[in-house]
């Protein structure tokens, strides 16, 4: 027996269907010169939530949300985010956004305080107290007010990110748009900014973030969009996806001799079965594995036992709970599968 | 068109120069060289030189001077005939090539300098629309060209004054010509310069490719302005006042067709052909 993944449905429980949709692109397409960043792009972010665009470097991660805001325009396709054009009604969509790019854009020549007092006028806090007060309240929130004062050019990798961070919501946006915010910080700094990204959805913003790092996603996530040469390979809350892609229950088995394993695909509520050495790599006590799909948590005890009755010393039995990793390289893999047999896109592949 | 913006994007990119010491030490120090130092030195050597020939042959070659701009000269001696000369009539190039160079060098920088930064990408993502942005940016390029040679023009009056003055009978500096040149002819001439040169910023792929081509570009420019200006100074009122006319006219034709060259794509370093 082989172990087969389930292909997800179309999306019916999709998160678009029962939320208001803060970001729509409908097959957006847009090359430079003979470059194609993106290549009929349909993406959606429901309003309130956090949606994650997951890919490799060249995906069109960083191009798609140049496109929310209406920094550029797409070729083909369209683009609304509140209902709105952004490139009809950039302006207003723009007002509305916050950004954080990978890099943190800021002017190392001015001070901390110059570098918000500059995004406040531009969009239109003024020069006042009103400014001034969105500067500090913005600046404490993410502990930075201290070094306010000081150059930028003088600040660390940490502290220019949690001023982007800053200066991107000071304004009161609607919808962020965080491109790599963890990017060259050390884990300590990607953790703290994750939580900040976290308490402002609790807030009620909508959040469209981009990353390469599966880690940063897992938990943060609400919605994921897997993105690929430009296109989106699939789209839905974790859960979904993963429950699609694996709607049974996952349990790894490692034993001294993985071979014996084998009498486990023909038990009764086994429906996947597949022998590996992930266990003898990993553990180099030349133990081997077996992951086993089954239609029940139940049917664990009982498996155990029916090979502990047949003599088979089981080194390892754990349950497997899928992750965003799992189900980025499930659809990368079967991306692959499909465009090496021809037959047709990923977007098929995951639908 | 919000000029509010324009003028948070112009006084934001003024703060940075005012920050950058190595930017505008050496400006500084050119416009003391052209505005002071070489006046000063040029001036006290006729007035206070001993040697009456030399003095008499420079007085001498003044008649190469248009007749009505020999008209005007003043003085009783021939060394306050020749300062004078000087003064008024051989100085014009100051007034062109100290706003042009560091406005060029401002401006070369200006935006490509926000992609090579990354600040473009904060741009791109505002609110402000390009034109607000280019306009800003054109600002802040101007003042500190302009600011410079009104500064600088101010000093030259006093020097040319004080050591001239007193051999043409009191104060005479600046002439009708001279607030002419400063106020109508330079500034167009400054705003076509800067037209062309923001147009490569926005097209180029550093800044030190900017400064090059920007080099290049002006250097015509600069010798045209130069030959204008020194004609505005010889002619009569309306030959100036004509000649600054022209050259705003088209200067505003630049300025508006160079607003199209920004573009939040080109902020963003990803437009074709960068």
């Amino acid at each position: 027996m082989t172990f087969t993944t389930a292909r997800p449905d179309p999306d019916p429980a999709d998160a678009e269907a029962t939320h208001d949709l803060a970001v729509e692109l409908r097959s957006v397409s847009r090359g430079f010169g003979d470059v194609k960043a993106l290549d009929d792009l349909t993406l959606t972010a429901p309003a309130h939530a956090i949606t994650v665009l997951l890919g490799p470097n060249g995906a069109g991660k960083t191009t798609a949300i140049r496109m929310i805001t209406g920094a550029l325009n797409p070729d083909s396709g369209s683009v609304r985010v509140f209902g709105l054009d952004p490139g009809v009604e950039g302006e207003q969509v723009r007002r509305r956004c916050g950004v954080v790019s990978a890099k943190p854009a800021l002017y190392d020549r001015l001070s901390g305080w110059d570098n918000l007092g500059y995004a406040a006028e531009l969009y239109g806090l003024g020069r006042g107290d009103a400014a001034g007060r969105a500067i500090r309240e913005s600046a404490a929130r993410f502990g930075i007010e201290a070094a306010l004062d000081q150059q930028v050019g003088g600040y660390s990798t940490g502290m220019k990110t949690r001023l982007a961070l800053a200066r991107s919501v000071m304004h009161g946006p609607e919808l962020l748009l965080f491109d790599e915010p963890t990017s060259g910080l050390d884990p300590e700094s990607s953790h703290a900014v994750l939580e900040l990204i976290r308490e402002m959805a609790d807030t009620g913003s909508t959040v469209v973030m981009c990353t390469h790092l599966l880690l940063e996603a897992e938990g943060l996530a609400e919605r994921v969009v897997i993105l690929d040469g430009g296109t989106d390979l699939i789209a839905g809350s974790p859960g979904d996806l993963t429950g699609r892609f694996w709607p049974h229950l996952v349990v790894r088995l490692d034993a001294e001799d993985p071979a014996d394993l084998d009498r486990v695909a023909g038990m009764e509520g086994v429906v996947g079965y597949e022998r590996d050495d992930r266990g003898l790599e990993a553990s180099g006590s030349g133990a081997g594995g077996a992951t086993v799909q089954l239609d029940d948590l139940a049917r664990v005890p009982e498996v155990v036992f029916a090979l502990a009755a047949a003599g088979v010393r089981v080194t390892r039995v754990e349950p497997h709970v899928p992750s965003l990793e799992d189900l980025y390289f499930a659809v990368r893999d079967g991306r692959e599968a499909f465009s090496e047999q021809g037959r047709g896109t990923s977007r098929e592949v995951a639908a | 068109m919000n000029w509010g913006r324009v003028r948070t994007v112009a006084r934001t990119d003024l703060r940075q120069l005012l920050l950058a010491r190595d930017f505008w030490m050496p400006m500084g120090i050119l416009g003391a060289i052209f505005f002071f130092v070489v006046p000063t030195i040029l001036l006290l050597a006729i007035t206070k030189v001993g040697d009456i020939n030399a003095v008499q042959q420079l007085s001498n070659a003044l008649e190469v001077l248009p007749q009505q701009a020999q008209e005007a000269i003043q003085g009783d001696t021939p060394a306050g005939r020749a300062s004078y000369a000087m003064a008024v009539y051989l100085f014009a190039p100051v007034a062109v090539v100290v706003p042009l160079t560091i406005s060029t060098a401002v401006g070369a920088a200006t935006i490509v300098g926000e992609r090579e930064r990354g600040t473009g990408e904060f741009l791109a993502h505002s609110p402000a629309d390009v034109k607000e942005i280019y306009l800003g940016k054109l600002i802040a390029s101007l003042v500190p060209g302009y600011l410079t040679t009104l500064v600088g023009f101010g000093v030259y009056s006093l020097v040319v004054n004080l050591i001239v003055g007193p051999e043409v009978g009191g104060w005479f500096f600046p002439t009708k010509q001279w607030w002419i040149l400063m106020l109508w002819v330079v500034p167009p001439f400054l705003a076509l310069t800067l037209s062309l040169v923001l147009r490569l910023s926005a097209r180029v792929k550093s800044t030190a490719a900017a400064q090059q081509a920007s080099g290049l570009v002006t250097l015509p420019l600069i010798m045209v302005a130069y030959s204008q200006s020194t004609g505005a100074l010889f002619g009569a009122g309306s030959a100036s006042i004509w000649i600054g006319t022209v050259a705003w006219i088209i200067a505003i034709l630049g300025l508006t067709r160079g607003m199209r060259a920004v573009t939040r794509a080109r902020l963003l370093g990803v437009a074709d052909g960068i």
